[in-house]
């Protein structure tokens, strides 16, 4: 096989080009993600191996633990809906209508990327609070809406809607209006058209929008301590159960949880991206 | 995409009758009144409930002073840092097609899919008492944890893909062409990088530099487990908050957020008029 033929297919790192760095940007890049982020993350990984299988199992199967999971996870999830059902429409307000302050509306959306947690957190608490502005008015109705899991929610739908409505927003500006005309030609009523041909091919960019919004939410901390009560078994949340595991200087048991907690919102997502392939095959705007 | 309308007096079969429409507007302004607008205005009115002398006497108190020091030296550290790997990581993804690109991309997004708890958990396992490189540090003198090295590579951690992130799309989208007439014209690799791919990515850089920012000074999670809540010493402003919240003196926990709150408003400010202005030098980092 040193047909030059042969020579010329050979296994190379890159393609040939006349722009310099390569390796020095490539090496340095490389580098520093191993340093920063490879090498801790792969220590979280190690410890957790050298537990044995019945320790981490104890854990794992510990009443607290599996509490603290089922509030993450299930609030995440609930907030996830949430966000995707009133993003969609924020989205859509955005979009397709002229308003004043539409563009203020438009930055305002990003600003849950912008504040940071601990604020988000103080400024929720102090609101839904029994004794805050939104707290006392839901307090007449008998709806309690801090310092218990509906809090976490809470907290959870201000720092999930960006990831929906930025996800949602650009292919929706890209759907063509033609696919809406052909529908109200054809007979179809404008409700018909929203939900049977529009809202179809949003499908992809919606389900990307209800992953991150439900990733980012499963591992949230800061915006939620301060609403959530954190009363073991109702409404502690995985994070601060590592916290709290951490300062006992329990490491192994932080180590599990955070593990447990890494690997089911993979799993997750994997199976989220799956639908989501097969969403996009199935009706995709090209989303 | 041009939609020509001729009459408004009718209702165009493409869009909702105007009930639907206000129906729906009214619905969106409140959930976004409910959710972000009220509790940004909730940190101002908190901060100032007490007047504006109570406001700047919590601001001056030492340790808050301290705090806001702090928080200035880690973004101050970890965002050049962050800016100096995101140029080249974006040159290296950007302008060269390799084996292992699309993997290398991923690796690079994946602190956003950790837990900030987990981001900060990470380095108490590499660094901490019961670590293999734990008891040499103490021996040699060197606090990682619980001090400022610690809380500099957490935020480093959170904030790793910020600036590439925004980057890589931009330069991808931008290709080679201008670089490889800058060289053919006999720049040396630097002139080319300074004279030509700088100015072409300028706003983007800004644009990733400033979300960057943001989170590095508002960081909370991931700082909250290795800074060790000392202080005066490894507290930085949203840990503040947290202790000046949790000893019920909400003037000045809020009077310290709302100094985090205001950095948010001019970031989303300077984020818009970037975006306005040079959206199309930014467009390709936008689509996520």
């Amino acid at each position: 096989m040193t047909t030059p033929a042969a020579a010329s297919v050979r296994w190379r790192l890159r393609q040939p080009s006349v722009i310099p760095g390569f390796g020095l940007t490539l090496g340095f890049s490389l580098a520093y993600l191993t340093l920063i982020i490879l090498i801790p993350l792969s220590g979280l990984l190690w410890r957790t191996a050298s537990l044995s299988g019945s320790e981490f199992l104890s854990i794992l199967t510990d009443e607290r633990t599996l509490n603290a999971l089922k509030v993450s996870f299930g609030t995440a999830l609930a907030a996830a809906f949430i966000n995707v059902v009133f993003g969609v429409i924020v989205a859509w307000v955005i979009v397709r209508y002229e308003f004043p302050g539409r563009r203020i509306i438009d930055a305002v959306v990003d600003l849950p990327f912008a504040l940071p947690t601990a604020v988000a957190g103080i400024a929720l608490a102090a609101l839904y609070a029994p004794n805050g502005w939104i707290g006392r008015l839901l307090g007449y109705i008998g709806v309690k809406a801090a310092f218990n899991p509906t809090g976490i929610v809470i907290a959870l739908v201000f720092i999930g809607l960006p990831f929906v409505v930025r996800t949602v927003q650009p292919v929706m500006e890209e759907i063509d209006r033609e696919v809406e005309e052909a529908a109200a030609t054809l007979g179809a009523n404008r409700f018909q058209t929203v939900f049977r041909v529009l809202l179809p091919g949003l499908a992809p960019a919606i389900l990307t929008g209800f992953s991150l919004a439900f990733a980012r939410g499963v591992g949230e901390y800061g915006s939620v301590i301060f609403i959530a009560g954190n009363i073991p078994y109702v409404s502690e949340i995985a994070p601060l159960l590592i916290v709290i595991r951490l300062e006992e200087f329990n490491y192994a048991a932080a180590t599990a949880i955070a593990t447990i907690m890494l690997s089911i919102a993979f799993l997750m997502l994997l199976v989220i991206n799956l639908i989501q392939a097969w969403s996009r095959r199935r009706y995709g705007h090209g989303a | 995409m041009a939609h020509d309308v001729p009459s408004r007096r009718l209702r165009s079969p493409t869009t909702e009758a105007p009930a639907a429409r206000y129906a729906l507007m009214a619905l969106a302004l409140l959930f976004l009144a409910l959710f972000l607008l009220l509790p940004l205005a909730a940190v101002f009115i908190e901060a100032f409930r007490k007047g504006t002398g109570e406001f700047i006497a919590a601001l001056g108190e030492p340790d808050t002073l301290a705090a806001i020091r702090l928080t200035l030296i880690v973004a101050g550290i970890s965002v050049p840092l962050n800016l100096v790997f995101g140029v080249a990581a974006a040159w290296a993804i950007a302008k060269f097609e390799f084996k292992g690109k699309a993997f290398l991309t991923t690796l690079i997004d994946l602190p956003f899919s950790v837990s900030p708890v987990i981001s900060g958990l990470v380095y108490v396992l590499l660094f901490g008492a019961g670590s293999a490189l734990g008891p040499w540090l103490k021996s040699h003198g060197i606090e990682v944890l619980f001090a400022v090295p610690g809380i500099v590579l957490a935020t480093i951690f959170v904030t790793f893909p910020f600036v590439a992130r925004e980057l890589i799309p931009l330069m991808q989208e931008q290709g080679n062409g201008d670089e490889e007439a800058a060289l053919s014209l006999g720049a040396t690799g630097w002139q080319t990088f300074r004279y030509v791919t700088l100015p072409n990515i300028k706003w983007g850089l800004l644009y990733g530099v400033l979300l960057c920012n943001a989170r590095a000074m508002g960081e909370f999670g991931a700082v909250s487990v290795v800074s060790g809540h000392i202080r005066g010493l490894t507290n930085t402003m949203p840990l503040h908050v947290e202790i000046l919240y949790n000893e019920y003196n909400f003037v000045a926990a809020f009077a310290v957020a709302s100094l985090l709150a205001g950095l948010a408003l001019v970031t989303l400010v300077v984020k818009t008029l970037l975006e306005l202005r040079y959206g199309a030098d930014i467009a390709a980092g936008r689509k996520h």
